[in-house]
């Protein structure tokens, strides 16, 4: 600490007249109010609160003064270097969010131009179907059972109670292999995989089967030679057509909502006795009968109801040739083309868009339907 | 099987006001699937036209039309305008002189199509020449309806132009048409569907009369001489258990069949022909039962039928010379000359002509497995053949062949011979012990004792008390002769069903209690599907079929499996008789599609089943469906049919990335496809090995990668195709592809994935620069690194290769960034300089690479 001045006379002081102070604040907070850039505030801070800035050098000789005149002295300046830092602190804060604010300005884009620089895949639609309607089985505790595309003949006709003069052997047109004797055929229906199970399987079985299955029709608008479908079988103790129609009433909700209503019948499928065939109301006309009118429902044709497909109780001699006991087992199957599911639920019109591979028709379905 | 309101009728009550809709509902409820349903709805003017004149006019479409002068009789224009009717018409199958159906303004046709004068192509139109389906006779667009033609020359002598056409073609009621199930062979009559109708009305007392229940004198032993002599029963069923044969003679030929008959004919969709053939066609249709009609001169000894012999042939009727099989049953004159082959279609040489004065009606039955063997050998769908295959009534024979005799004595002015020849050989149906319970079982409803033996008694089973079991539950029950499909529990089950409503079944889900979800391969595949889709890749599903040129467009090697295919023995197109090998075989065909639809970036894959027999395909036995065959059959069973891989190919041309905004696009290349293949192990954290392949057919020798499990086990390869596949096969140049097996991917990752644990330190990194002679792949270089680069090795990889001017020709730089990182401290500077060394040290000793 420096001695009493005991020359010192005040009023010899300039730097701390009032006036001189106050006229120095003036000066910066002007200086400060000017600045328009972060940059200028640097040089208006340096020569306002710098070093060599008047408020600075009049702090300084605060130190010379008498202890009398020291303590309003500091206090004057003090206020003084407050109120220029707090204008600083201020101004700093404004340009520094005008600057921000004009950065995020400065750096918009149009964020409408394409921004995918890579194709999307999907999934075909006729996998997504499948998968949609097996889950769904699966989460009612039922197992999904596959079996191969090339079958034997047996499996494909014999052991489902199609013997070799059984008029409904006719009815399909089978690919056959050369040789024709080789006991092999393209499979023509799911159904070889039920009886695979029930080969090597003991009951209770509940299995979803879908899968390719191939006949020898041309492709046109409802029929392709190479389609898929999806059947369920189940055998277990005191099963009955009440349970039948409680599965198929399932898979129509699940593929048509569960507004929809089912009407059965009876039909004849040698794989069954008895056998039942499942219409549902059609979603379009809602069961309005136009058989005939001036323009006959689209989907339905006109009868107000869609054909599901054929189901029944599973025939007893077939599960006798499966070596299953049809005194103590009883059993049903039903199964329905997944074409016709897809073309019906997603209005898909003609039978070409699912088979030829044009990666639009895919792509409007992504990745799940 | 179609079948007019009226001759429904005939046979029983219909529904008070019932219609054509409220009898085909009636008969779904009952399981007879509804159609069609024709006439009824047409309001004439509908006339006879005869075609005046026409000229023909060629309209800028390109179709030439006729304007023609019809004479209506007095109707339309001749009335209003004192002149012929003028049509355009634009069928071009008729001549001038045919008699025609048209349809004059003020009609209405079957929906609600109101016709009026209008203009057209340059004339007023008044009216329409009328087509089958355009008048809900039939589904024929092929031209107009020719009148004699659809009636026949006779039947349209008796025709003038005017006359009124709906009355004429039976178009004014309403004929309904159902789908005849195989096991339903008694409703391919008017007598089972109105039997079936009259069951949908709850069967009432009285409601159905029996159109077969008609008088029919005993057989005589001085008939026409008929053998039955089958030496080889087919299933030891004779094919023939009855033959009934009567004589008319002294018809007049010249005799029409009646009205009536012709209109109900053409409400069948069967075309009137002679009164002898009509007759033999409509008494099928009233009862079911296929009569045939020969001319008794044109036979010299008795009937005999017998099994063909080897080589002998016969002209059927439709002029088609057959060569007969020892499996097809004939009628034959004195067992020597074919007549017909029987059930399915008589011969050429003793039909009816329009001279026949004496006939013979035959009404036989025939087996159906032995007329459904002949029928499908000969390619010969019949209305006979139909019946018979499905069954036709063995009692229905003998009133059949009675009202075919008494429709040819009163309408062709005919004198029945007195004799009547009836060899019957048939057996009776046996009874069947049933359980009354047992439908409630089956079906799930509760039906009471006395319901389920109403229900058969309607149906026309004899039921009889059996005094078996408790309570008196099972009784005996005798089908009825017309319905061979009745023979066990559960067809009576359905039968009551049925009768009793398939409606009133209620709804039960049932609840399987042990399901066990998705196997892991079917959610593995899933995962494979989704990571190909997810890698930019289109799903896309293609036909198996594929040509024989094609392995030598794929340039497969003669020795490649993949040549191995399955031949189809009727292929849908001779050009591909075989079944791919591979996913790309019939892939390819789906790229150039799309490319031909102008997509010229397209990334398709597809995941399917190829075939692959090996060098020879098997037989698969066909053992007997009494009972499971033994362990062995079946082993050979499956063993038989070819291994059929689960594969994915993958098929990409263009841009894999575009342009645009950001700068230029990026082709698809090899690499996109090794990544996708990756990138699908990847989904399954399966991890795999790339490697080149400089031999595998159809890539690219220079750029195509072999992708393995870390075991060597082959997954798939990868890469662009060869230059000379991409031309053979016509597809863009460039184009990439992959084929990789889904199930040795989804094998490799059924075990559990197990988690390793994480380092928390920092890393440390450090990038060195191998200069390596430019056959050296890649992959080599790293995995020598990463076995001397020590257990802290975290990472390597390859950031930058070099090829040029700086360095050594015939070599190449590659610039690696080692990630070095331990478990449990922070790695010195010296200590990742030992590692790193090591690292080059390894590869060097490799590889030859040298450090730069």
């Amino acid at each position: 600490m420096s001695g009493p001045n005991t020359n010192y006379d005040p009023v010899e002081v300039s730097a701390l007249d009032p006036a001189n102070v106050d006229a120095a604040v003036q000066d910066a907070l002007t200086a400060i109010a000017a600045a328009a850039s972060l940059d200028d505030l640097k040089a208006v801070r340096i020569a306002h609160q710098g070093e060599k800035s008047p408020l600075a050098l009049a702090n300084r000789e605060i130190g010379a003064l008498p202890p009398s005149a020291k303590a309003e002295a500091g206090k004057r300046v003090g206020q003084a270097r407050g109120r220029v830092g707090q204008a600083l602190t201020a101004r700093q804060a404004e340009l520094e969010t005008e600057r921000d604010e004009r950065i995020l300005v400065e750096e918009r884009v149009d964020v409408t131009v394409p921004a995918l620089r890579r194709q999307l895949g999907a999934r075909h639609p006729i996998e997504l179907v499948a998968q949609r309607l097996v889950d769904a089985f699966v989460g009612m505790g039922w197992e999904v059972a596959e079996g191969p595309e090339l079958e034997s003949e047996w499996l494909n006709f014999d052991a489902l109670n199609l013997g070799p003069d059984h008029p409904a052997r006719q009815m399909q047109d089978t690919f056959f292999l050369d040789p024709v004797d080789s006991g092999l055929v393209l499979r023509t229906q799911t159904s070889p995989v039920q009886i695979r199970t029930m080969l090597e399987k003991e009951p209770p079985i509940y299995i979803v089967a879908p899968g390719k299955v191939f006949r020898t029709d041309d492709l046109d608008a409802t029929h392709t030679p190479v389609f898929h479908q999806i059947e369920c079988l189940a055998i277990d103790k005191g099963l009955t057509m009440a349970h039948l129609r409680g599965a198929l009433d399932a898979f129509v909700r699940i593929m048509f909502g569960e507004e929809t209503r089912t009407r059965v019948r009876a039909n004849y499928f040698p794989f069954t006795e008895p056998s039942m065939e499942t219409d549902f109301l059609c979603f379009a006309c809602h069961g309005e009968e136009t058989w005939g009118s001036a323009e006959p429902c689209r989907t339905c044709g006109g009868s107000g109801w869609i054909e599901l497909g054929g189901s029944g109780m599973v025939n007893r001699k077939v599960l006798r040739t499966c070596g299953i006991d049809p005194d103590v087992y009883s059993g049903f199957a039903f199964g329905l083309g997944i074409e016709r599911a897809l073309q019906l639920r997603h209005g898909v019109q003609g039978m070409h868009e699912i088979v030829e591979g044009d990666v639009r028709f895919s792509q409007q379905f992504g990745m799940g339907v | 099987m179609r079948m007019p309101l009226s001759w429904l009728a005939e046979y029983t009550d219909l529904a008070p006001g019932a219609r054509g809709a409220d009898v085909a509902a009636s008969l779904v409820r009952v399981g007879l699937e509804e159609e069609d349903l024709h006439g009824g709805d047409i309001t004439g003017p509908l006339v006879v036209g005869r075609v005046l004149s026409f000229e023909l006019e060629p309209q800028k479409n390109g179709k030439t039309i006729r304007w023609c002068t019809v004479d209506v009789g007095r109707n339309g224009q001749m009335l209003t305008e004192g002149k012929h009717q003028e049509i355009v018409c634009g069928a071009h199958n008729f001549e001038v002189g045919d008699l025609v159906v048209c349809v004059l303004p003020g009609a209405v046709l079957p929906g609600g199509f109101a016709i009026a004068a209008r203009k057209t192509y340059g004339h007023v139109s008044n009216g329409m020449i009328c087509a089958e389906d355009e008048i809900g006779l039939g589904h024929d667009h092929e031209g107009i309806i020719v009148l004699s033609r659809l009636l026949g020359a006779e039947k349209a002598a008796s025709v003038e132009p005017g006359d009124d056409a709906i009355a004429l073609l039976g178009l004014g009621e309403e004929t309904v048409e159902t789908n005849v199930t195989p096991d339903r062979g008694y409703c391919f009559s008017v007598r089972g569907l109105a039997r079936e109708y009259w069951h949908a009305q709850g069967s009432p007392e009285g409601g159905y009369r029996d159109p077969a229940e008609i008088a029919v004198p005993e057989a005589t032993t001085g008939g026409y001489a008929v053998e039955l002599k089958d030496e080889s029963p087919i299933e030891g069923n004779d094919g023939c258990d009855r033959y009934v044969a009567r004589i008319v003679r002294g018809i007049d030929p010249t005799r029409p069949s009646p009205a009536w008959m012709s209109k109900r004919l053409t409400q069948m969709g069967m075309r009137p022909i002679s009164l002898a053939v009509d007759v033999t066609n409509y008494v099928m249709l009233a009862l079911g039962q296929p009569l045939h009609a020969f001319d008794v001169d044109r036979l010299s000894g008795s009937i005999v039928v017998r099994r063909a012999r080897g080589g002998e042939t016969l002209k059927t009727l439709d002029d088609v010379e057959r060569t007969l099989h020892p499996d097809d049953l004939l009628i034959t004159d004195g067992g020597e000359q074919p007549l017909a082959i029987a059930g399915v279609m008589g011969g050429a040489s003793s039909e009816v002509t329009d001279t026949t004065t004496d006939v013979l009606i035959e009404a036989a039955h025939f087996d159906p497995t032995t007329v459904a063997r002949s029928s499908r050998r000969h390619r010969l769908i019949t209305e006979a053949s139909k019946r018979f295959e499905r069954g036709v009534d063995p009692e229905v024979t003998a009133a059949a062949a009675q009202l075919a005799v008494d429709l040819l004595v009163e309408h062709g002015g005919g004198t029945v011979d007195p004799d009547v020849t009836d060899v019957d050989r048939t057996t009776g149906r046996t009874a069947y012990l049933l359980d009354v319970t047992e439908p409630a079982r089956i079906v799930g409803v509760d039906y009471p004792r006395e319901r389920v033996v109403g229900i058969l008694r309607d149906l026309g089973c004899r039921v009889e008390e059996s005094g078996q079991g408790a309570d008196e539950t099972h009784v005996l029950v005798t089908p009825p002769s017309w319905r061979p499909d009745l023979v066990d529990a559960p067809d009576y089950a359905e039968e009551v069903a049925r009768i009793d409503g398939y409606n009133n079944i209620p709804s039960i889900t049932p609840t399987p209690s042990d399901g066990r979800g998705l196997t892991h391969g079917q959610k593995a595949r899933r995962v494979v599907a989704d990571a190909l889709a997810g890698a930019g890749l289109t799903e896309v599903l293609s036909y198996p079929f594929v040509s024989e040129e094609l392995a030598d467009h794929l340039m497969l090697p003669a020795d490649d499996d993949r040549r191995h295919a399955v031949r189809l023995a009727n292929p849908l197109s001779e050009e591909r008789p075989l079944l791919r090998t591979s996913i790309l075989a019939s892939l390819v065909d789906t790229l150039r599609r799309n490319v031909a639809r102008g997509h010229k970036d397209v990334a398709i894959y597809e995941l399917g089943l190829v075939f692959r027999p090996g060098a020879s395909l098997g037989t698969a036995p066909i053992p007997g469906v009494a009972s499971r065959p033994d362990a062995e059959t079946l082993t050979r069973l499956y063993a038989a049919v070819p291994d059929q891989p689960r594969r994915a190919g993958i098929l990409a041309t263009g841009q894999a990335e575009q342009a645009g905004w950001w700068g230029p696009g990026r082709a698809a290349d090899w690499s996109d496809m090794v990544a996708a293949v990756q990138a699908a192990a990847a989904a399954l954290a399966v991890p795999v090995v790339v490697g080149n392949d400089a031999g595998h057919a159809p890539w690219h020798p220079g750029r195509c990668a072999r992708i393995t499990l870390a075991d060597g086990t082959l997954v798939g390869h990868a890469g662009e195709l060869h230059p000379k596949v991409v031309a053979a096969l016509d597809l863009p140049a460039r184009t990439v592809a992959a084929e990789f097996d889904v199930d040795v991917l989804v094998a490799a990752s059924a075990d559990p994935v197990q988690a390793r644990s994480f380092s928390s330190f920092p890393p440390a990194m450090t990038d060195i620069a191998l200069l390596v002679a430019s056959d050296v792949a890649a992959a080599d270089v790293e995995a020598a690194l990463r076995s001397g680069a020590g257990e802290s090795l975290e990472s390597v990889v390859l950031f930058d290769v070099y090829e040029g001017e700086r360095i050594e020709a015939g070599h190449r730089s590659l610039a690696y960034r080692l990630t070095f990182r331990a478990p449990d401290r922070t790695l010195t500077t010296d200590e990742v300089n030992g590692f790193r060394d090591a690292a080059v040290a390894a590869a060097t000793s490799a590889t030859g690479a040298i450090q730069r």
